[in-house]
C-alpha cells in the first residue's frame, strides 16, 4: 500500500463515567476528596491500544457492535476527540457525516447551512457557493431547501447532509451510518456516490451495520470488539465470522 | 497564508451571520432592541435619580446614554458567552474547526449593534445643542479595540470553563449586576466619596467606560485610563487563553 493517509498507532481513548462537575461547583466542593477519586478511578475504556492505517485511495469499513467504539474511533480521525494515550495522522481535508444534523444549525435554512458547514468544514465562501447548485440538486430538497431545518425529517436532514459532505470534493470521506434513514432512490443514490469517489481516489472510511454495503464499497474491513480490532482483512474474510 | 487569512475571515463573516440571524429569529423589531434596550434602562434611571432623588448632574439624560450604550455591548456579551457553546452541540461535536471563532462572532455581532446605536447618540448630543467631535474618529476605533479584546477574553474565560461548571451561567449574570452598579456609569467617578476611590481602580471596566463617556461627551481622551484598561484587556486575554488552550480540546466530550 501506498502512503497511509490516516495512521492510529496504539491508540487508547477513555471516558470517566461519572462527571461530579456537572453538579455544580458546590457538590464538587462539598465532596472534594471523594470526587477527585471518582473522577480518577471511573473511567470506561472504549479503544485500547489500536493499531492500524488506511492508505490513500483506501476505502475501509468498520463493523462492530452497539457501543463497541465506531464512533469514537471516526470521532478520533476527524480530530474532534483527542486520544488518551497513542499517536494518531491524519493526511488530506476531512469531511465528514457523523450524525444526522451534525455540523448545522437547526434555525438556519438548509441554504444557509450548506454554506456554514461548507466553510467549518474548511472551504472558503466562494468555493463553497461555486458548488451551491450542485448540492442542491444532489439533495432533492425542491423549495424546502429554504426552509429552517428544525422542519426537516431525518432522511431529509440524511439527504441535506451527504449532499454537503459528498460535493465538497473531500480527500477523505467519513461516513457514520446515516443512509440507513434515507429511502431506497437516495440510498442508491448515495453509494453510486461513493463508489464514484473510490474510482477518484478519495480515502473512505465507512461505518455501517449493513453488510451488503460494506461488502460493496470496502476493499477492508475491521471488527471492533472488546475495544480493540478483533479481525482486519477483505469483506469476504471478516464478515462471515462477525455474522 | 493568504487562504488561511480568507478561511478566518470568512468562518467568523458565516458565524457572526448565522448569531444575527438566530439570535433575532421571529422577533418583529429584530435588531431595534438592541437600541430599545438601553433607551428603557435609561429612562427609568432617570425617572429614579434625576426626578425623584433629584441627582444634581446637568443633562443626566445625555449622561446617561453615553454611558448605557457601551455597557449594553459589554453585558450583551458577557452575559450570552456561557451558552455560546452549548447552543453549538451540533456543530462542536461533529466538526473540527477553532472554537474560539464562535466567540469572536458573538462578540462582533454585539459590536455591529453597537456601532449601528452611535446615530441614538448622536441625535441626544444634537437635541442638547452640541455635535460629535472629530475626536471620535480614532477614539471610537481605540476604544472599540479595547473592550472588543475585553470582552473577548472575558467570554472565553466563562465560556470554556461553564462547560464543566454550569453554575457560572448564574454567576455571571449575578457578577454583571454588582459591577454595573460599582462602575461609573449611573453617576460620574466625581461622585465616589474618598473613601471609596478604591472602588474605580479595581473595578476593570471604570476606566474604559469612564472614557466612552468622556469621548462622547467631551471628545476627549485620558491617556492614562487608556493604557490602564488596555491592561486589564491584555491580563484577560491571556488568563482567558491559557484557560481556553487548557480546556478546548475536551469540548466535545462534555457537551
Ligand atoms: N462523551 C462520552 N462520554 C462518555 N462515554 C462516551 C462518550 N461518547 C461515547 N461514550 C461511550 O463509548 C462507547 C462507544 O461509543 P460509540 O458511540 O463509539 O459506539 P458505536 O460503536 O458507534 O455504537 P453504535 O453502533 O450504537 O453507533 C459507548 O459505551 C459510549 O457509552
Ligand atoms: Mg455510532
Amino acid at each position: 500500500m501506498n502512503e497511509p493517509a490516516i495512521l492510529f498507532d496504539r491508540v487508547s481513548k477513555s471516558y470517566h463515567l461519572y462527571h461530579p462537575m456537572t453538579g455544580g461547583i458546590k457538590s464538587f466542593l462539598f465532596h472534594l476528596p471523594e470526587a477527585v477519586k471518582i473522577l480518577k478511578n471511573s473511567r470506561y475504556e472504549v479503544l485500547k491500544e489500536v493499531t492500524f492505517q488506511v492508505g490513500k485511495g483506501e476505502s475501509l469499513g468498520i463493523i462492530g457492535r452497539n457501543g463497541a467504539g465506531k464512533s469514537t474511533l471516526l470521532g478520533l480521525i476527524a480530530g474532534i476527540i483527542k486520544p488518551t494515550q497513542g499517536k494518531i495522522a491524519v493526511q488530506g481535508r476531512i469531511s465528514s457525516l457523523l450524525e444526522l444534523g451534525g455540523g448545522f444549525h437547526p434555525e438556519l435554512t438548509g441554504r444557509e447551512n450548506i454554506v456554514m458547514n461548507g466553510v467549518l468544514l474548511g472551504l472558503t465562501k466562494n468555493e463553497v457557493f461555486q458548488k451551491m447548485d450542485e448540492i442542491i440538486e444532489f439533495s432533492d430538497l425542491g423549495d424546502f431547501i429554504d426552509q429552517p431545518i428544525k422542519i426537516y425529517s431525518s432522511g431529509m436532514l440524511a439527504r441535506l447532509g451527504f449532499s454537503v459532505v459528498a460535493n465538497l470534493d473531500p480527500e477523505i470521506l467519513l461516513i457514520d451510518e446515516i443512509l440507513a434513514v434515507g429511502d431506497m432512490e437516495f440510498q442508491k443514490k448515495c453509494l453510486k456516490k461513493m463508489m464514484d469517489f473510490k474510482k477518484s481516489g478519495a480515502t473512505m472510511v465507512f461505518v455501517s451495520h449493513s453488510m451488503e454495503n460494506i461488502k460493496l464499497l470496502c476493499d477492508r474491513v475491521i471488527w471492533i470488539d472488546r475495544h480493540t480490532i478483533k479481525i482486519v482483512g477483505s469483506p469476504e474474510e471478516v464478515i462471515p465470522h462477525y455474522v | 497564508m493568504n487562504s488561511k487569512i480568507q478561511y478566518y475571515i470568512d468562518l467568523i463573516a458565516v458565524l457572526t451571520q448565522k448569531e444575527m440571524k438566530v439570535r433575532y429569529k421571529s422577533t418583529f423589531f429584530g435588531y431595534l432592541w438592541s437600541v430599545a434596550y438601553p433607551l428603557a434602562f435609561a429612562l427609568v434611571f432617570f425617572i429614579a435619580f434625576k426626578v425623584i432623588m433629584r441627582i444634581q448632574i446637568e443633562n443626566y439624560a445625555l449622561f446617561l446614554i453615553a454611558g448605557l450604550f457601551p455597557w449594553q455591548w459589554f453585558v450583551n456579551s458577557v452575559n450570552t458567552s456561557p451558552t455560546v457553546f452549548l447552543g453549538n452541540v451540533s456543530i462542536i461535536k461533529k466538526i473540527d474547526f477553532p472554537r474560539n471563532s464562535l466567540l469572536i462572532a458573538t462578540v462582533l455581532q454585539d459590536a455591529i449593534h453597537f456601532i449601528l446605536s452611535i446615530p441614538v447618540i448622536v441625535l441626544f448630543l444634537f437635541l442638547h445643542d452640541q455635535s460629535p467631535s472629530i475626536s471620535w474618529l480614532y477614539g471610537i476605533p481605540i476604544l472599540m479595540g479595547i473592550q472588543f479584546l475585553l470582552i473577548y477574553s472575558l467570554s472565553l474565560m466563562i465560556s470554556s470553563i461553564n462547560l464543566f461548571f454550569r453554575d457560572l451561567e448564574r454567576l455571571t449574570l449575578l457578577l454583571t449586576t454588582f459591577l454595573f452598579y460599582f462602575t461609573p456609569i449611573i453617576y460620574p467617578e466625581s461622585m465616589i466619596p474618598d473613601g471609596y476611590k478604591i472602588l474605580f481602580s479595581i473595578t476593570p471596566l471604570s476606566p474604559l467606560m469612564v472614557s466612552w463617556r468622556h469621548l462622547f461627551l467631551e471628545g476627549t481622551l485620558n491617556p492614562i485610563f487608556l493604557i490602564v484598561s488596555f491592561g486589564y484587556s491584555v491580563l484577560f486575554f491571556i488568563i482567558g487563553s491559557l484557560i481556553y488552550r487548557k480546556l478546548s480540546w475536551k469540548f466535545a466530550e462534555v457537551l
